[in-house]
């Protein structure tokens, strides 16, 4: 059952993301955790195309927007991260409390 | 105008053919129907007065002379209208309905009310002329007019009653409006118990006028009185209700009548009714309030003559006047304050009218009251004259003002023989025809059994009346204008304005006598007897010659002896001014002890019981009722109170602390730190997949 084994490494990676992001300090790596996040998905994206035999092949063309969007993201992403890390000198996220009230 | 002219020519023709024939009654054309104008116009002018008085350049009296020069115009028009051509209607408004009883305004012009507009409006005239002279400086000189205003206008609305209702009406307005004038000076306690014993005394009286107006009313089934008389006339068997009743009835109206004619033993307020300012003593005594009684009786006057009806009232009526003019004449001649002497001649008048009433005089009573209101009106003002010259109502402070005050002399002189009855002045005509009315009932009474010789011995009392009336006066004069003055200051005659009225009233009271010379000049019998129903009453076609000399000598004894007494040179005037009259001095000096009777006998036995009950029901039924509400309303407050805090202010202030402690709560949440608000959001998340998974 080959979907099973892709489905099953998809939630892993999105696991392994989503417990970077939420325990890493460095704001470099939350962003990067991020991308395996989007990585998990565009397994799954392909997998399911794959599964289903789709004849335009919808999940592979979505799965490269997604590698173009994230990119897109990973460029903002590290330009704010440098402008905090410029205005602050750090780029640690516990320091970025600025929305308490 | 033209149609008083058309009246006045009829008139002619009449007097061309029918000499005293009775002529046809007219309906009185335009001058009658708007006859309404005579009652309303004082009282609109009252409240006006009220109102805009302040503004008047003449601070109200303006409005009042207005008002009461219309009604002596209109009064006048209507009286040379009436004795030209006789007047009788009534005209009535419905206002209102008891059952099936209509309630009305209207307006009676016939002899007895015309008579009274005129008298009213003239003599009025002249003593609110007088007025503006006499109030000059009052503090409440408005206020005065309004209701002097108000006074003459509640006569008006009396006099020009076509049915009880309305008469009722105007006889309280005429009490409540006397209440204001004789408090007048109210700072003075003496005078606003004047006031009020007035008021009471009316109103004992006016118990009388209900029960009777309610008695007669209701037997003949209307307030009308030209139903009332009409009922009269038809005779006792066609109205049998009224007829059972009449004696009560007849004794009730009568008893009102005391109270506003000031009858023995009602007689009290009139002399303390003297508190008031002159001007009003004078129109009091003369031509409104006092009058009223005699009015009534006059105008119910077929209701106590037709046989089968009230006719053996009449020995009551002729009782009261006799022992009204005969008593209240002997107090008279001990007061001192010259205005109660005028007061207790009035009583003494007005007595004589009773008494005429009672002897089925019709005419002979009005004719006295109609002179009467002349020359006692000048007395009054000619008083207030000499009071506002001295500043003191007491004679033993005047004395030898014949010669500073001419005009006040010689008008109040003019005054006292009307009064005491000398040929040619007014008193002289009306006093001899009643004496001469009352000799008749002395052959003709017929009322009860001895009424002959009752009303032989009115004819003795009144007589001696005419002695002492001439006695009193005489005293009156000698020490008012002659001898010393013992005044302080310099007395001065009082200004025009009060002197013209003087002038104007003496010319009336020497020559108004002569309209009703019996067999020559019958004017005022035509005039009185111009009614709807006539009214048959005992009139003398000529003098009786035994009556008149009588009266004469009565009153040139009296005359002469108050002279022989108070008139000569000043050697002895010490002697004259302490002067009293041995054994009868005690009694009269305190007026028979009626008001002290009143005062121990009736009002103090009646005021302490009642004071101690309504003590005893206010302090133990009223302060239970109140403590006992204040009690329940502490308890229901404190509930209230517990309530309050506890209840609404408990909800309201735990809905504020559950919402504190919520945010302070809530407040933990929000750390600022983005991977925690990740990680909610994270968990909401898998919980709500989760949800959804076990879901479906």
């Amino acid at each position: 059952m080959i979907l099973g084994q892709f489905i099953i490494l998809g939630a892993a990676l999105f696991s392994l993301g989503v417990y970077g992001v939420l325990t890493r300090r460095n704001a470099v790596l939350v962003l990067l955790s991020v991308e395996l996040m989007l990585a998990a998905v565009n397994i799954n994206f392909v997998a399911f195309d794959t599964y289903a035999r789709d004849a335009v092949a919808g999940g592979q063309i979505f799965s490269l927007f997604v590698i173009a969007v994230g990119a897109a993201e990973v460029g903002i992403g590290l330009a704010i991260i440098l402008l905090i890390f410029r205005n602050r000198q750090s780029a640690n996220v516990d320091e970025l409390d600025l929305m308490k009230l | 105008m033209l149609q008083l002219l058309a009246t006045a020519n009829a008139a002619l023709l009449a007097t061309e053919e029918g000499g005293h024939a009775a002529e046809a009654l007219s309906d009185g054309g335009l001058l009658a129907s708007m006859a309404w104008l005579i009652p309303v116009v004082p009282m609109v002018a009252a409240f006006a007065i009220v109102f805009y008085g302040k503004r008047m350049p003449y601070k109200g009296w303006d409005i009042a002379i207005a008002v009461m020069g219309f009604e002596a115009l209109y009064g006048t028009a209507l009286l040379l209208a009436h004795i030209a051509n006789p007047i009788a209607h009534d005209f009535q408004i419905e206002i209102a309905r008891i059952g099936s009883m209509p309630i009305e305004w209207g307006w009676a012009v016939d002899g007895l009310s015309i008579m009274m507009y005129f008298l009213v409006g003239v003599v009025g005239f002249f003593v609110f002329l007088y007025a503006k002279g006499y109030m000059e400086g009052d503090i409440r000189y408005t206020w005065f007019f309004a209701s002097f205003t108000l006074f003459a206008g509640g006569m008006l609305v009396l006099v020009s009653a076509p049915n009880m209702i309305q008469l009722i009406v105007g006889w309280e307005l005429v009490g409540v409006s006397s209440w204001l004038l004789i408090g007048h000076y109210w700072e003075d306690h003496a005078n606003s118990s004047a006031a009020i014993k007035a008021m009471i005394t009316n109103k004992v009286a006016d118990v009388g006028l209900f029960v009777g107006a309610i008695i007669v009313s209701m037997s003949v089934g209307s307030f009308r009185f030209s139903d009332i008389l009409h009922a009269v006339e038809t005779g006792a068997a066609e109205a049998p209700t009224l007829a059972r009743y009449a004696f009560w009835a007849g004794l009730a109206l009568f008893i009102g009548a005391m109270g506003k004619s000031a009858q023995f033993p009602l007689h009290v307020w009139l002399p303390d009714a003297m508190a008031g300012p002159t001007p009003v003593s004078s129109l009091m005594h003369a031509a409104t309030m006092v009058t009223a009684g005699v009015f009534l009786v006059g105008r119910m006057f077929p209701f106590y003559l037709t046989e089968g009806f009230a006719t053996e009232v009449r020995s009551v009526i002729i009782i009261v006047g006799a022992l009204t003019l005969f008593l209240t004449g002997l107090i008279a001649l001990v007061q001192d304050d010259i205005k109660k002497v005028l007061a207790y001649s009035t009583l003494s008048q007005l007595g004589y009218m009773t008494a005429a009433m009672g002897a089925g005089a019709y005419t002979a009573g009005l004719f006295h009251l109609f002179t009467h209101a002349f020359f006692k009106a000048l007395l009054f003002l000619g008083a207030g004259s000499a009071i506002h010259a001295v500043h003191s109502n007491n004679m033993s402070d005047m004395g030898g003002l014949k010669k500073d005050m001419p005009y006040t002399y010689w008008t109040f002189v003019i005054g006292s023989l009307a009064l005491a009855g000398i040929v040619p002045f007014a008193g002289f005509f009306s006093k001899d025809e009643i004496l001469a009315s009352i000799r008749y009932a002395s052959g003709e009474f017929s009322v009860a059994d001895g009424g002959g010789s009752l009303a032989s011995i009115v004819l003795v009392l009144a007589i001696s009346g005419a002695f002492i009336t001439a006695f009193y006066m005489a005293r009156t004069v000698f020490l008012t204008f002659h001898g010393e003055y013992k005044g302080d200051g310099h007395p001065h005659e009082s200004p025009r304005i009060m002197w013209v009225p003087l002038v104007g009233l003496a010319v009336p009271s020497a020559v108004i006598g002569l309209i009703n010379i019996p067999g020559a000049t019958e004017v005022f019998t035509k005039l009185v007897g111009g009614r709807e129903i006539p009214v048959l009453d005992h009139h003398a076609e000529s003098f009786d010659v035994a009556m008149l000399l009588a009266g004469l000598a009565a009153a040139l004894l009296g005359i002469f002896i108050g002279w022989r007494i108070w008139g000569p040179d000043k050697e002895t005037q010490p002697a004259r001014d302490t002067f009293r009259i041995p054994l009868l001095y005690p009694l009269l000096e305190n007026k028979y002890y009626i008001d002290d009777f009143y005062m121990d006998g009736v009002i103090r036995p009646i005021r302490g019981p009642v004071a101690r009950a309504i003590n005893w029901t206010n302090g133990y039924v009223l302060d239970f009722i109140i403590n006992g509400a204040g009690l329940l309303a502490m308890s229901v407050g404190k509930v209230v109170y517990w309530f309050d805090q506890r209840g609404v202010d408990g909800a309201i202030n735990a809905s504020g602390a559950v919402t504190g402690a919520g945010g302070g709560m809530l407040r933990l949440l929000q750390t600022g730190k983005v991977q925690q608000y990740a990680i909610l959001i994270f968990a909401a998340t898998v919980i709500m997949v989760g949800g959804l998974v076990i879901w479906f």
